[in-house]
């Protein structure tokens, strides 16, 4: 079934009754090529571009809970591509340029919204990396707009431009950048990786990883026993634990970072903006609701909610910014588990295990990755060579020091992302 | 969530600082393989977890706390050098 302007037409003046389910709910078969472990956008991803760009369509999604459950749903929907490092700079740059394709590639509407954002600097040591940056964006060959105070005001004219501590000096402008409804870009993955034949099984959780001579041979779920020449893991904010299902120790700590979201207000938001000092970054959703979030928590949790003291934090900030929300009452706060590696970068790269792969370590960046991670992931599961731009992303950096991409520069080691 | 530090009481977590697991530092002259499961590698439970937190604005001791990482709850606080995290010490 397409989606059209005059599909959505016609159901509208027949009552809607055309519409049916968007994929199916099959019994697991016996066996598959690949067995995905985890039915978020990630694995959903990887399912569509296995099937779209590699013809492999034997493939089982497991998913412990329902799909689009885990992180997927529990962001602050940002989508940039402006990091500072090789490694991550041209995957993000491939992940954004993926993005700005997805719902004419998917035929469904993810809401991607290009509205632009703007990283505020606050003195001249804070310009200074951001001129580097933007720099280097420009090279990666995104795009990026040195703004100047009166250039921001313009542009954002509500924000507290005369803070006593961090005045607004300037910005970094992204025009390519920012967000798209989160669901969807689930959904969307999910029916097109079933309309090529994808098996989407849900309430299957992975009990056990079966490895028979240092090489992988299947799954044992909730629902029974599954053979498979590959799996696939793609359960970030549990990763370890369904590692540890192989034997395999991870250089990941989980951790809560956490969201927060107003009542609807009338249009006021109209970029993503970033406050550089005591970090906060903030958007208005389509129903009017001020998205923003901070920092990490800063302890292991697989808690889904976060500390008080956080949120003390995160409340102080966004106000410092933009004191004319200060009536504006919270609606919700929700916590995502980030699988945080030593450098803040993430890994897809092979396991140890013969035809065991690994995606995980996103730390707070897994949701603009989506488009950009199942596909560089697919195509490593397919030919069993690291894709292009992913191919720094590797598990071996930790344990030789080499290729590490610590984008803050606060040291390569647990707890400092 | 509040950490009861063995010589100050029930505290305020935003008096601690977080170090992370708790695990013994391998000698100087270890393997790689040892001082990179120390450095990088993490068991990473959900569940019961034993770590370091630093009771910096308060007695500035190291205290070795078991916390569920599932719901937070604090199930013991011992001083880090009363463990054997302290024996070399």
């Amino acid at each position: 079934m397409r989606f059209s302007g005059w599909r959505v037409l016609k159901e509208g003046l027949t009552g809607n009754r055309g519409w049916g389910p968007q994929w199916r709910d099959p019994e697991p078969k016996r066996e598959y090529d690949v067995v995905i472990i985890g039915g978020g956008g990630h694995g959903l991803a990887t399912a569509y571009y296995l099937a779209a760009e590699h013809g492999i369509t034997n493939i089982a999604v497991l998913e412990k809970g329902y799909l689009g459950g885990g992180n997927v749903g529990r962001n602050t929907t940002i989508v940039r591509a402006n990091y500072y490092l090789p490694g991550n700079s041209e995957f993000y740059s491939h992940s954004l340029r993926l993005w700005e394709g997805l719902e004419q590639e998917l035929n469904y509407n993810a809401m991607m919204s290009q509205r632009g954002m703007i990283n505020l600097f606050h003195n001249d040591g804070q310009r200074d990396a951001i001129v580097r940056r933007g720099n280097a964006i420009i090279n990666q060959g995104d795009d990026a707009e040195l703004l100047d105070r009166d250039a921001v005001r313009r542009l954002v004219p509500y924000l507290n431009f005369d803070n006593n501590r961090f005045p607004i000096m300037g910005g970094l402008l992204q025009r390519r950048a920012g967000t798209a409804r989160h669901d969807a870009v689930a959904w969307g993955f999910a029916r097109g990786a079933d309309m090529r034949g994808v098996d989407l099984i849900q309430n299957c959780e992975v009990t056990g990883i079966d490895v028979e001579g240092g090489r992988v041979t299947g799954v044992q779920t909730a629902r029974g026993p599954i053979r498979a020449k590959k799996v696939a893991l793609a359960a970030a904010g549990r990763s370890s634990q369904v590692a540890a299902l192989a034997g395999l120790t991870l250089p990941i700590e989980s951790h809560v970072l956490q969201a927060f979201v107003t009542e609807g207000i009338k249009p006021l938001v109209d970029h993503v903006v970033t406050f550089a000092e005591g970090h906060l970054y903030i958007s208005q959703s389509d129903k009017g609701g001020l998205v923003f979030g901070s920092y990490l928590d800063f302890y292991s949790s697989y808690a889904a909610r976060g500390n008080l003291p956080m949120v003390e934090h995160t409340m102080e900030t966004c106000l410092a910014m933009v004191p004319a929300i200060s009536k504006a009452r919270l609606l919700r706060s929700w916590g995502g588990i980030m699988d945080m590696t030593p450098d803040g970068s993430p890994i897809i790269d092979h396991s140890p295990i013969a035809g065991l792969y690994l995606n995980c370590g996103w730390c707070y960046g897994g949701f603009k990755a989506t488009p950009g991670s199942g596909n560089a992931y697919a195509h490593l599961i397919a030919t069993d060579r690291p894709h292009g731009p992913a191919a720094k992303f590797r598990l071996d950096r930790f344990s030789t020091g080499h290729g590490l991409m610590d984008e803050e520069g606060t040291g390569a080691q647990h707890n400092l992302h | 969530m509040r950490i009861h530090c063995p010589l100050c009481g029930a505290r305020d977590r935003r008096e601690f600082s977080y170090k992370g697991a708790a695990l013994v530092r391998p000698l100087a002259a270890a393997e790689p393989e040892a001082w990179h499961a120390y450095v990088n590698l993490r068991e990473n439970p959900a569940g019961p977890l034993a770590e370091l937190w630093y009771h910096e604005m308060g007695c500035g001791s190291w205290l070795q706390v078991t916390r569920d990482t599932v719901n937070h709850s604090v199930l013991e606080v011992v001083l880090a050098r009363d463990t054997a995290l302290g024996a070399g010490a």
